[in-house]
């Protein structure tokens, strides 16, 4: 009875890829959740706006993307994904290595992540190392014994006396969550490497340094509240000692209701997220399989779709749907890249 | 004598005992009916009464001019031509006249976004069909956009504060002079059965997730039910009983519990990386989903082949007909009913699947209906997932209604079992 299905599925399979072989009609699109919502927009407004098909969009995280888009070049490979973070070098060598050697990147945006709370109650202004100081599992010994102890601080006057006696209480986004990642990497982290202790131990122990300056504390101060920011922003809305992590797009539509803490000086505002001046945010991009060019129809059309001011502009669709726009001379160059289809040349 | 006085005296004695005894298991087996039967009404009645809404459309009426001046400007024709033209232009115009006062921008802005942006591709769409549109002026049934929808549903309060509402006041004014022509209404929405998914929750629609969903059963459907009954068959009625055919039964009855993500990752291995089939198609899903439903309907079908008596059999054998002859024409026709049982509640259990076409890329926004099994596609337990996970307040409706036509499909192929098994059994 084993032989039956084996020949069956040998036999469709191998009429199944004769056919697959000719031609795929579609672009296959594959990586990461913090742009699938900008990317399936354009590739709505894409499928229909032209005679092509509607691109496919596979929401996969963006490392499981790109070790997809790094396995080989054929119609059976993806021929777009998209990334929350830069591609890395060994995720070059991997894709160089299956013969992926001509990689167009595209910054597509950027995405802030903001530390908000109820208009109600006052504003903070905090450094990282606050941030860190007040939602780290582990932190360096407050009495100076030089090793990392589990988080005493209990309210925010005890991580920094300027700041007010209200309890630490942090709604936040869950571990499965892109926003939750680069929280860490980027708030906690910033504010981790600013202990000498624990900078000296990304040389001689990079998973700890890793454990340290990403473990999120579990003792109730930070507060799981589901992949749903809408939730949060209610959450603040009633209980002005709060605070919610989220996205930008969340507080610029919720402006009326929250408002977004001062880190390290800046305020999270439009201008200084898309200037880079805001520390906690981050560039959003994709990478192109430049041999699918011209085998895989709508490559170029989509990207020319993706990189136009109507859609990635100050006013366009992606910024309705919260994309942070680039300044006017990086999209300029970004769509250059688009259209003469120009290879990343290492990183 | 004493003896059986006394035994009629004990029995007498736990009489009252056994028969509490007894009312006791009845009352706790109707307390499980209950808690059983109300627990699905309420989960029904939380689905209905959220999904109900999604069947229904908000639509604006406005006079449509289909100015040549936008959609064809040198007169050429030219189907080229016209589908390039900005026919957003043509309801906004038809806006901007209903409401002339709207003149600021932020008024402007509220006012375009009182219909979907999809209007522009359905215009654009039947004066493509129908070029002798143009110059020519029509009233039609717009549809709105979703917050609209919200707000005409009531999902959105109206005397909320305007900082806590996604529609502003404007809008809202806007919507009640509409209101008081009678240009509003509420429609049945096509669009949801028919259309394909969308970020826009007012054109996204579960026909798409039909049509996967069809085409991933249909492949599993024809390979699951001959081989599962060939297996069977030949077990049941020709293998010979030793140690090699009873590891196959139980390695049989292992894989039926297996945990369907298992077959998804088999699925990936085998159908994707060692054959090289095409991510996200339905014909990969139908495979996997096949090894998956192969266990319940091979158990099942030889449980309807040990139910037939062997009286049949022997009486077969007995006027001279071959083994062959004796399954095919007196034992298979008998058990079939069992089989088309398991089957279909195999087909069941696959239609609500979703975990292991995780694995096989067949969780994706796909926008295009699939119109083969090679096509990319989506199915509906997993566009049910993708539609809970939005952000948009509309998609809440649509995640309920979609569950609805779930469960719709379900019931129909219950339905179906029992009257195959009623027609089937009359043969009999």
């Amino acid at each position: 009875m084993l032989n039956k299905p084996i020949a069956l599925a040998v036999a469709l399979a191998i009429s199944s890829t004769t056919t697959q072989a000719a031609s795929r009609d579609y672009v296959s699109i594959v990586g990461s959740s913090t742009v699938y919502p900008f990317a399936t927009v354009v590739a709505e407004y894409f499928g229909k706006t032209s005679d092509m098909k509607t691109p496919k969009i596979e929401s996969t995280g963006s490392g499981g993307g790109l070790k997809l888009f790094c396995a080989g070049v054929g119609i059976e490979h993806p021929d777009i994904t998209n990334s929350s973070r830069r591609i890395k070098q060994s995720e070059i060598d991997k894709c160089a290595s299956n013969g992926v050697d001509e990689i167009i990147e595209i910054q597509i945006g950027y995405d802030g992540i903001v530390l908000a709370n109820s208009k109600s109650a006052e504003r903070m202004e905090l450094s990282l190392r606050d941030i860190f100081l007040a939602l780290a599992k582990e932190v360096p010994d407050p009495n100076g014994s030089g090793n990392l102890v589990t988080n005493p601080h209990t309210t925010w006057n005890d991580v920094n006396p300027d700041l007010p006696a209200i309890r630490i209480e942090v709604l936040g986004p869950p571990p499965t969550s892109g926003t939750r990642d680069a929280f860490a990497e980027l708030a906690l982290e910033g504010g981790c490497k600013s202990f000498d202790m624990i900078k000296d131990m990304k040389k001689s122990d990079n998973l700890g340094y890793k454990a340290a300056c990403h473990t999120v504390r579990e003792d109730g101060a930070y507060i799981e509240a589901g992949e749903n920011d809408n939730l949060i922003i209610q959450k603040l809305d009633a209980n002005p000692d709060a605070f919610g992590v989220f996205g930008f797009s969340f507080l610029d539509q919720n402006s009326d209701k929250v408002q977004g803490s001062v880190i390290n000086g800046v305020e999270p505002e439009f201008e200084n997220i898309s200037d880079g001046s805001y520390p906690v945010s981050r560039a959003l991009y994709f990478y192109v399989k430049k041999a699918h060019i011209g085998s895989v129809p709508g490559i170029e059309g989509y990207l020319a779709e993706f990189t136009s001011e109507k859609a990635w502009g100050d006013e366009g669709y992606l910024a309705d749907k919260g994309l942070i726009p680039m300044p006017t001379d990086e999209r300029a160059r970004f769509a250059a890249d688009a259209a003469n289809l120009t290879p990343l040349k290492g990183l | 004598m004493t003896e059986i006085a006394d035994s009629t005296r004990i029995v007498k004695e736990s009489l009252n005992k056994r028969y509490a005894s007894e009312r006791r298991f009845r009352r706790l087996g109707l307390m499980a009916i209950f808690f059983g039967v109300s627990f699905v009404l309420i989960l029904f009645a939380d689905i209905f009464s959220k999904g109900y809404t999604a069947f229904l459309q908000t639509q604006i009426e406005l006079e449509i001019f289909y100015d040549p001046a936008i959609i064809d400007p040198g007169h050429t024709n030219d189907p080229q031509v016209i589908g390039k033209a900005d026919f957003a232009k043509l309801y906004k115009a038809a806006l901007k006249e209903r409401f002339p006062d709207a003149t600021s921008r932020s008024a402007r802005r509220d006012l375009y976004n009182l219909v979907s942006n999809g209007v522009a591709y359905s215009l654009r769409d039947t004066v493509l069909d129908n070029p002798g549109l143009i110059g020519t002026r029509l009233t039609l049934w717009l549809v709105a956009d979703d917050e609209i929808d919200m707000l005409i549903k009531g999902h959105i309060h109206r005397d909320a504060p305007e900082s806590d509402r996604r529609v502003s006041n404007q809008s809202i004014a806007f919507i009640e002079q509409l209101e008081a022509s009678d240009s509003v209404r509420k429609s049945f929405s096509w669009t949801f059965l028919t259309a394909g998914d969308s970020r826009e929750p007012e054109q996204a629609g579960i026909g798409g997730a039909v049509m996967g969903s069809l085409f991933t059963l249909l492949v599993t459907l024809s390979l699951a039910f001959p081989i599962g009954v060939a297996a069977a068959i030949y077990l049941e009625e020709f293998a010979a009983k030793n140690q090699f055919t009873d590891l196959i039964e139980v390695n049989i009855n292992n894989l039926a519990a297996v945990p369907s993500i298992v077959f998804g990752l088999l699925g990936l291995a085998v159908f994707l990386n060692f054959f090289g089939m095409p991510r996200s198609a339905p014909l990969v899903g139908g495979l996997v989903l096949t090894l998956m439903t192969l266990p319940t309907i091979i158990i099942a079908s030889r449980a309807s082949l040990k139910s037939v008596p062997l009286s049949i059999r022997e009486a077969a054998l007995g006027v001279g007909a071959s083994k062959v002859q004796t399954v095919f024409h007196h034992v298979l026709p008998q058990a079939m009913p069992g089989m088309m049982t398991g089957t279909i509640i195999g087909m069941a259990q696959a239609l609500g699947e979703s975990a292991p076409l995780l694995m096989i890329g067949m969780v994706a926004f796909i926008v295009d209906i699939p119109t083969s099994p090679l096509d990319p596609s989506t199915v509906l337990p997993v566009q049910i997932f993708l539609w809970a996970d939005s952000p948009e307040r509309a998609f809440l409706e649509r995640t309920s209604a979609a569950i609805m036509v779930l469960l719709g499909f379900l019931v129909a192929m219950n339905a179906l079992a029992v009257i195959l098994r009623k027609r089937f059994e009359k043969r009999w």
